[in-house]
């Protein structure tokens, strides 16, 4: 099909909606409101469907608990302080190993914060969240393309393992127009899931629950939990490698970053600089096999993120001590240009004498 | 010999882990001979809430979902919205509904979502040991009021029937009491009720249950009974606040 110009927040929404998105709930904020408005307009109509603009964020993610617990491919979105309010219903959600897609146009913080573009919650989406001792799927767009892309693999992916899955773009994504092009029509029929509560009709009662007062069956649903994570680690995680063949240094770093400095790496490779880009795709779980890799042979590293640190942490571990890492971080919604970025690389490049 | 008096079907034969003289047991058995009579055990998806009645789903033998504290209408409404061919009940306590699920039981009300809720309002937080509820009676001692809830400081009981009555998307609210035979027949009557509205698509009804909790009241089970009528009918008084007739059209 040809390609349509759309803005990231609304093909996200599109993408949704032909992935079998049933059911949509949310709660406006900037800058991600053009996707609740995308839901409101195309997917409240369809038959079968179900949007509504919720009280609260945190009544929104509880309505996604409800439609998942009824068998239904549900959706949510905010931006970070929304999300905040979400992590209690993401907790529940992945105690209860109910499938969901949580979108997070990310902006600027802590608090308020700004509503231009920031990636502050990487912590918050890759160590889980809210209470307790769970992971969710982690995905880091860095086009309106991808933003497509994912969100159907994201349901597919919620769907498979039984598990939230949160899409971590932000406020740049969300809002700037690009091409795309949708690989699937949407369903015309939606199907219930397996296992869902639909009334105990032909079949004995069922019960999605979390809480138990037996600490080892608990300890058990944790265990369970947890080998299902180390499967998806092994199957799931996806990185994209930029001119690393023969790179003297390698700049890493996740969604819009990644896309920025992707344009300040051509720039210095047309100056004859040695340098790439190794860009995570899942957040979580994070590529750090890959990483480990490529330690072997390159040694300087550059954590460029629109933040003061966050998954700097995750190439640490990662490269366990066999690279040298560099941190260039701007947090509070700002967005470096690839030139700024580029100086960045510069300067490292030849402090550490790679010329 | 014809039975008079038999275990509900969609009550499991699970002994009851509730305190002697709770409220919680009977209304359990009202939801169930409603479910069992109204012929709704394979339709319905109920909505237990943390606190005392956490394991309800260990009594009602009909597909039920967790909530998280006060969230059962939000949960409700996405479980409605995604399947509309459900009944789908939450049974909330008066921690659960008038305080932290405030907004949500609001808002749900206010959208008119097809549900029902059943409140179970004790005025005190049961299961965490006996603190102050929001329907916790002025002057009413708790672990939490030691010397009596003192309006001035701690706000007055809040009457969630009445507030919820002025909604337009409410279609019926009874306040009930299961603190006698006779009351307890009402209550079953006015459960069905709330059922029979949501299966006529009328927008929300709720049954707000005043329900003894002697172990909290530092009460015998007859006191306990004595006291909803001396006390908590004063400010709670029973009765029917809201009865919509007319069916709102689902095009």
């Amino acid at each position: 099909m040809a390609k349509i110009l759309m803005d990231g927040n609304s093909a996200i929404g599109e993408a949704a909606i032909r992935a079998g998105c049933q059911c949509y709930f949310g709660y406006p904020i900037t800058p991600q409101n053009e996707l609740t408005e995308y839901m409101a307009t195309h997917l409240s109509r369809r038959k079968g469907c179900a949007f509504v603009q919720a009280e609260s964020e945190v009544a929104a993610i509880n309505m996604v608990y409800g439609a998942s617990v009824a068998g239904a491919r549900a959706m949510t979105s905010s931006s970070s302080p929304g999300i905040s309010l979400k992590q209690e219903g993401i907790s529940y959600l992945a105690a209860c190993e109910l499938p969901a897609v949580i979108v997070n146009m990310q902006r600027g913080g802590p608090g308020l914060g700004s509503i231009s573009a920031a990636q502050s919650d990487y912590f918050q989406a890759t160590r889980g969240g809210g209470h307790g001792d769970y992971r969710t799927i982690v995905l880091g767009p860095s086009s309106v393309q991808e933003l497509a892309d994912m969100t159907m693999r994201a349901f597919d992916l919620a769907d498979k393992y039984k598990i939230p899955v949160i899409i971590l773009g932000d406020g740049v994504l969300g809002q700037m127009k690009e091409p795309v092009e949708f690989s699937r029509e949407a369903p015309t029929v939606l199907l219930a899931r397996d296992g869902s509560l639909r009334g105990a009709k032909g079949r004995s009662s069922r019960i999605i629950k979390t809480f138990t007062s037996n600490p080892s069956e608990l300890e058990e649903i944790n265990w369970s939990l947890f080998r299902r994570y180390t499967l998806i680690k092994k199957e799931e995680t996806t990185c994209e490698s930029f001119m690393i063949d023969d790179a003297r240094l390698v700049v890493v770093a996740f969604g819009i970053a990644a896309r920025i400095a992707k344009g300040a790496i051509k720039n210095m490779r047309s100056e004859g600089l040695k340098v790439g880009l190794f860009r995570p795709v899942t957040l979580w779980p994070f590529p750090d096999e890959p990483l480990k890799e490529m330690s072997k042979t390159i040694k300087q590293y550059l954590v460029f993120e629109m933040n003061m640190g966050q998954m700097v942490e995750d190439v640490q571990l990662a490269l366990a001590g066999q690279g040298e890492v560099a941190f260039y971080g701007r947090p509070g919604g700002v967005i470096p240009n690839p030139s700024e970025v580029a100086r960045v690389i510069s300067r490292l490049y030849y402090q550490k004498g790679l010329k | 010999m014809k039975p008079v008096y038999t275990r509900p079907k969609s009550l499991k034969r699970t002994p009851f882990h509730y305190c002697p003289g709770c409220g919680h047991s009977v209304a359990h058995r009202l939801v169930c001979e409603v479910i069992d009579e109204m012929g709704l055990q394979e339709r319905v998806i109920g909505i237990p809430p943390p606190g005392c009645s956490v394991f309800a789903y260990n009594y009602f033998d009909v597909d039920m979902a967790e909530s998280a504290h006060g969230r059962g209408a939000a949960v409700a409404t996405g479980i409605k919205r995604a399947y509309p061919e459900s009944v789908v009940f939450t049974y909330q306590g008066d921690g659960d509904l008038a305080g932290i699920g405030t907004a949500e039981t609001m808002h749900a009300a206010n959208r008119g979502e097809n549900i029902t809720t059943i409140f179970i309002n004790n005025a005190v937080y049961g299961m965490t040991g006996g603190q102050m509820a929001p329907t916790t009676l002025r002057g009413m001692k708790t672990t939490t009021t030691p010397y009596g809830r003192d309006h001035i400081l701690e706000g007055h009981p809040i009457k969630m029937s009445e507030i919820l009555s002025i909604l337009d998307g409410v279609a019926y609210i009874e306040r009930v009491a299961v603190n006698s035979p006779t009351n307890i027949r009402k209550a079953k009557k006015a459960i069905a009720k709330a059922f029979q509205v949501q299966l006529d698509g009328r927008g929300f009804s709720m049954v707000e249950i005043l329900s003894p909790c002697p172990t909290n009241w530092k009460m015998t089970p007859i006191k306990s009974w004595q006291w909803i009528d001396e006390e908590m009918t004063g400010i709670f008084p029973l009765g029917v606040y809201r009865d919509v007739a007319e069916k709102i059209s689902a095009d």
